[in-house]
C-alpha cells in the first residue's frame, strides 16, 4: 500500500497537486480539477455556516410559542436566507462541487476533466451568484421563502426578491456547466479499459445527476427571470389582476426544484454506494441495479412535480398521475438501499469513521423515503401539505441523507485530498454526535405536523411547545456535532499523520495515486481491466502501462 | 401527549386509518433495514486486518423480489390514498353554503343568510359544509387539522371544496400557504355546534341583509340587470334558473354554470361566450372586489329554482326603465 515514509520533510516530498505552486494566485486562477475542488470546499463550506446560523436562530425563536425573539418579518427573511443558502448554495453544489470534481477525473483514470477552463468558471460563478444572494441578504434581505411562490413574491413581497433570484440565476449557470463538465468527461475521458461497466458507482451517479442538472436547471433560471420581469416591469404572467396564472409559477418551479431534490441526493448516493463496498471489502451486491436506479431516478425525477400541487386546485385526474408516477420513482431509490445493505452481508466489515456516517445514512434515508411515500399518497398529503411533517421528511432526505453521505465522502476521501489522518476517535465521536442530534431535531416535526402545525410560522399554539423544545434541543446537539469535524479537518491539515496511499485497502483507481495525488494525477494513464469493487482476486486488476 | 388531532369530520377517520396503515409499512421497513444492517455489520465485523470477505453471488430472484414488494405496496398506498382522496374532493349533494374571503391577514367568513364572521366560523356538525373561497391579494390555504381539510385559496380564482363536521368543539383554522409577515397571525377558530346550538346561534346574532340580497344590489349597482334583467330581447342571457345547469357556448361546448365559471363571465366575459349573444359584455376585473363577486355569485345561485342554501331567494332584478340606462358605467 502505502510507499511514503511517514516523516519526510516538506521541502523533500514529491511534488502534488497541493505544494505545486504556492500563493493566492496559483489558487484562484487553477485549472487542476483538485484544486478547485477545494474552491468549491471553502465555498460550500461557507455557505453551510450561514444557513447553518440562520438555522440556529429559527430554532431559538421556535423555542416558545410566541414570536419574541425577532419581528414576524425577520424570521421569515430567517427561514427564507436557511432555504436559499442550504437549497441553491450548499445542497446542490456541494458534493457535485467537491468530492465529484475532485474525484471523477481520479476514478476514470484521466488528468483532468473535459473542460478544465470552463470548470473554473463554474466555480466563479458560483462564488458570485452566491455573494449576490448575501447582498440581498445583508442589504435587508428577502422574505419569500425559497420557493417564490407568486403573486406573493412577485406583487407583494418588499425584500431583495430580484437580487436574490439574480444571484440564483448566476449560480444555476455554474449548475449547468458542471453539469455538462462531468457529462462530457465521464463520456470521453475515461482511461483504456474503463468500459461503462466498469465504472466505479460514484461516477454513475454524478452522470445521472448531471443529466438534470443539464435538462433542470434552464427551467429554474427562466421561471426566475420571469418573477423578475414581472416584479419589474409587470408584465402579468403570474398576476391574476392581469389574468396570469399563480399556479403556473408553482409548475415552472416544481418542474425543477423537484429534480433538484435529486440533484442533492443521487450524489449523497453515489457516495454510499462507494463506502458500502470498501468498508465491507466486497464488491458492491447489484452493481447494474444501483447504476440503473440512478438512471432511472433522474429519468422520473421529470415527471413527478405535479405533487407539490395536490391542495393547490389541481384537477383530481392531474393529482391521480403525479401520485402514481412519484411513488414509481421510490422504487429505484428502495432497490439501492437494499442493495447496500446485501453489500454488508458476509462482508468484512469495519467500524471505521465513514462506514458509520454511511450507515446513518442508510437508516436515515430509509425512514426518510418512506414519509416521501405518505407525501406521495394523496388522501394523506391534503393534511400534512405545508406542515411541519413536510419540514421533517425533506430534512431526513437532505440532512439526514446528503448531509450525512457528504460528510462520510470527506472522511474517506480527505486522507487523499489534504494527504493527512484525522483523529479516528473524534470523527467517531462527531458521527454518533450528528446521529443522535438530527433525529432529535427533526423526529419530533414528524408529530406536530401530523398535529396541524403549518409551517414558516413565527408564532405558534401552545400546545406544540414540548415538541418545538425537543427540536430545538436536538440543533443545539446537531450543531455541535457539525463543529466537530470542521475543527479536526483543520486541525489534521497541520498536525495530522501523513496518509497512506490506500489507508483503506480501497479498490479504485483514486487509491492507485499517492495522496495527495500529482497535478496529472497519475504517472501514465492507467490501463483498467477489471471489474470495480474487485476485492475477492486481489487488487491486480489494474496494470500501469 | 397526543398524536393525532382531534377526528372531528367525517374523512379525519379515514385519513388516520391510512396513516395507520403508512406508519406500519414505515415502521416495519425501517426496522427490517435498521436491523439487517447492524446485524450485518456486527456478525460480519473484520476480526483482523487481513480479513477478506466471503464471495456472495448477485442474485437476480432478490432483485426481483425486492423491486415487486416495494411495488405492490406502492400501489396499495397509490389507491388507498386515491379512494380516500375521493372522499375528500367528491361533492355532497346539499350543503351549507360558507363564503369565504382570504386577504393579508385575516379570514372573513359569510353565511348566506348575512351573519359574518371574522377569523371565526360556526358550523353545524352532520351537515357538509361547502366553502367557496377567494383571495384578495396572495395565496393563502385554509386548513383545520381536526377536519383533516386543507385547499389553497388561489387569487384570480374561486377555490370550492367541503367537509362536514362531525363532533361539536373548538378546532384551530390555519393559514397554511406563507402568505407575508404575519402570515402565523392569520388564525382562527372553528366552532362545531349542535344543529340546535347553531340555529340558538344564528339566532343570536343580528344578521345584516342576506349574501344574496347584497349580490342583488350590486346587481344593479354595476348595471349588470341592464342586459342580464330576463326582459324580452334582453342583450344578455338570463340568469334564473342558470346555475347548475347546462350552457351551450358560442365555441360548440357546453359547461355546467358553477361558481368559477360565473366569476370568470363577470372579469373575463370572452371566455366562455355564450351560444347566440353577441360578445359586447365588457370586463370588470378590478372593478368588483373578491367579497362583491362572492355576493353577486350568491345572487346568481339564489335565481335558481333549488338554492342549495335555506336563505330566502330575493326576487330577480328586473331590467332597468331607459332612463337608468344613463348609470352604466
Amino acid at each position: 500500500m502505502s510507499t511514503l515514509p511517514q516523516t519526510i520533510p516538506e521541502s523533500r516530498r514529491p511534488k502534488n497537486y497541493l505544494n505545486a505552486a504556492y500563493g493566492v494566485r496559483s489558487w484562484l486562477l487553477t485549472i487542476d480539477h483538485k484544486r478547485i475542488a477545494i474552491l468549491y470546499l471553502i465555498g460550500v463550506t461557507f455557505f453551510f455556516a450561514l444557513g447553518g446560523l440562520a438555522a440556529a436562530l429559527i430554532r431559538l425563536e421556535l423555542l416558545t410559542p410566541a414570536g419574541d425573539v425577532f419581528q414576524a418579518e425577520t424570521y421569515n427573511k430567517i427561514f427564507t436566507t436557511h432555504g436559499v443558502m442550504m437549497v441553491f448554495f450548499f445542497m446542490i453544489p456541494g458534493i457535485p462541487g467537491v468530492l465529484g470534481n475532485f474525484l471523477i477525473p481520479l476514478m476514470i483514470g484521466a488528468k483532468d476533466v473535459a473542460f478544465p477552463r470552463l470548470n473554473l468558471l463554474s466555480w466563479y460563478l458560483y462564488i458570485i451568484g452566491g455573494l449576490t444572494a448575501l447582498w440581498a441578504v445583508i442589504h435587508g434581505g428577502v422574505d419569500t421563502g425559497w420557493t417564490f411562490y407568486t403573486p406573493y413574491s412577485t406583487v407583494y413581497s418588499n425584500g431583495w426578491v430580484v437580487v436574490t433570484a439574480v444571484g440564483i440565476f448566476i449560480a444555476g449557470f455554474s449548475s449547468i456547466l458542471t453539469g455538462l463538465n462531468f457529462l462530457v468527461t465521464i463520456h470521453t475521458m475515461r482511461a483504456p479499459g474503463m468500459t461503462w461497466l466498469r465504472m466505479p458507482l460514484f461516477c454513475w451517479g454524478m452522470y445521472a445527476t448531471a443529466i438534470i442538472q443539464i435538462l433542470g436547471t434552464p427551467v429554474i433560471a427562466i421561471t426566475l427571470l420571469l418573477v423578475g420581469a414581472e416584479r419589474l416591469f409587470h408584465l402579468g404572467i403570474f398576476d391574476p389582476a392581469q389574468g396570469g396564472d399563480p399556479v403556473l409559477f408553482q409548475h415552472l418551479f416544481w418542474f425543477y426544484s423537484h429534480p433538484a431534490v435529486y440533484i442533492m441526493i443521487l450524489p449523497a448516493m453515489a457516495v454510499i454506494s462507494e463506502l458500502v463496498t470498501a468498508f465491507s471489502r466486497k464488491p458492491i451486491f447489484g452493481y447494474k441495479f444501483i447504476a440503473g436506479s440512478s438512471i432511472a431516478i433522474a429519468v422520473l425525477s421529470f415527471l413527478v412535480w405535479g405533487h407539490h400541487m395536490f391542495v393547490s386546485g389541481q384537477s383530481v385526474y392531474a393529482g391521480l398521475v403525479f401520485s402514481i408516477l412519484s411513488f414509481l420513482v421510490a422504487i429505484p431509490s428502495a432497490i439501492k438501499v437494499f442493495n447496500w445493505t446485501a453489500t454488508l452481508y458476509k462482508g468484512s466489515v469495519s467500524y471505521q469513521t465513514p462506514l458509520l456516517y454511511a450507515l446513518g445514512f442508510i437508516g436515515l434515508f430509509t425512514f426518510g423515503g418512506l414519509t416521501g411515500l405518505m407525501l406521495a399518497t394523496l388522501g394523506l398529503d391534503i393534511h400534512v401539505h405545508d406542515t411541519y411533517f413536510i419540514v421533517a421528511h425533506f430534512h431526513y432526505i437532505m440532512v439526514g441523507g446528503t448531509i450525512m453521505a457528504y460528510l462520510g465522502g470527506l472522511h474517506y476521501w480527505w486522507p487523499k485530498i489534504s494527504g493527512k489522518l484525522y483523529p479516528e476517535y473524534w470523527s467517531r465521536v462527531s458521527a454518533w454526535v450528528i446521529f443522535i442530534g438530527f433525529n432529535l431535531t427533526f423526529f419530533p416535526q414528524f408529530i406536530v405536523g401530523y398535529l396541524g402545525m403549518p409551517r414558516r410560522y413565527h408564532a405558534y399554539p401552545e400546545e406544540f411547545q414540548v415538541l418545538n423544545v425537543m427540536s430545538t434541543a436536538g440543533a443545539s446537539i446537531l450543531g455541535i456535532g457539525y463543529l466537530i469535524p470542521a475543527v479536526y479537518f483543520f486541525w489534521s491539515m497541520r498536525y495530522g499523520k501523513d496518509a497512506a496511499d490506500n489507508p483503506w485497502g480501497a479498490t479504485g483507481l483514486e487509491w492507485e495515486t499517492p495522496s495527495p495525488p500529482p497535478t496529472e494525477n497519475f504517472p501514465e494513464t492507467p490501463i483498467v481491466s477489471g471489474k470495480p469493487y474487485d476485492y475477492l482476486t486481489g487488487r491486480d486488476e489494474v496494470a500501469v502501462g | 401527549m397526543h398524536f393525532f388531532p382531534e377526528e372531528a369530520s367525517t374523512f379525519a377517520r379515514h385519513v388516520d386509518g391510512l396513516y395507520l396503515f403508512l406508519i406500519l409499512v414505515t415502521a416495519f421497513f425501517s426496522l427490517l433495514i435498521g436491523t439487517l444492517v447492524v446485524a450485518f455489520a456486527i456478525r460480519f465485523h473484520r476480526k483482523s486486518e487481513n480479513e477478506v470477505a466471503q464471495d456472495v453471488h448477485e442474485s437476480g430472484v432478490l432483485e426481483i423480489v425486492w423491486t415487486v414488494i416495494p411495488f405492490g405496496l406502492t400501489m396499495v398506498m397509490f389507491f388507498w390514498g386515491a379512494s380516500v382522496y375521493f372522499r375528500i374532493t367528491r361533492p355532497p349533494g346539499t350543503a351549507l353554503d360558507i363564503y369565504v374571503t382570504a386577504k393579508q391577514w385575516m379570514w372573513k367568513l359569510q353565511h348566506t343568510d348575512g351573519h359574518r364572521e371574522m377569523n371565526e366560523l360556526h358550523i353545524p356538525i352532520g351537515q357538509p359544509v361547502r366553502l367557496t373561497m377567494a383571495s384578495e391579494d396572495v395565496i393563502h390555504s385554509f386548513y383545520v387539522p381536526a377536519f383533516r381539510f386543507k385547499r389553497d385559496v388561489v387569487p384570480g380564482r374561486f377555490s370550492v371544496a367541503w367537509f362536514e363536521a362531525t363532533k361539536p368543539g373548538k378546532y384551530h383554522l390555519f393559514c397554511a400557504e406563507y402568505c407575508g409577515t404575519r402570515h402565523s397571525n392569520m388564525i382562527g377558530w372553528v366552532y362545531a355546534m349542535t344543529p340546535a346550538d347553531y340555529q340558538a346561534w344564528l339566532a343570536g346574532g343580528a344578521p345584516g341583509e342576506t349574501l344574496a340580497a347584497s349580490g342583488a344590489k350590486r346587481f344593479v349597482e354595476n348595471a349588470c340587470n341592464t342586459c342580464h334583467g330576463d326582459q324580452p330581447g334582453a342583450r344578455g342571457p338570463s340568469l334564473t334558473g342558470l346555475f347548475g345547469r347546462r350552457v351551450q357556448l358560442a365555441s360548440g361546448q357546453t359547461i355546467v354554470a358553477d361558481e368559477s365559471y360565473i366569476r370568470e363571465s363577470i372579469v373575463n366575459p370572452q371566455a366562455k361566450l355564450v351560444a347566440g349573444y353577441p360578445p359586447i359584455m365588457p370586463t370588470f376585473q378590478g372593478l368588483i372586489s373578491e367579497e362583491g363577486l362572492l355576493q353577486l355569485v350568491a345572487y346568481v345561485k339564489s335565481l335558481s329554482p333549488a338554492p342549495a342554501a335555506g336563505a330566502a331567494a330575493p326576487a330577480p332584478v328586473p331590467a332597468p326603465t331607459p332612463e337608468r340606462k344613463a348609470s352604466r358605467p
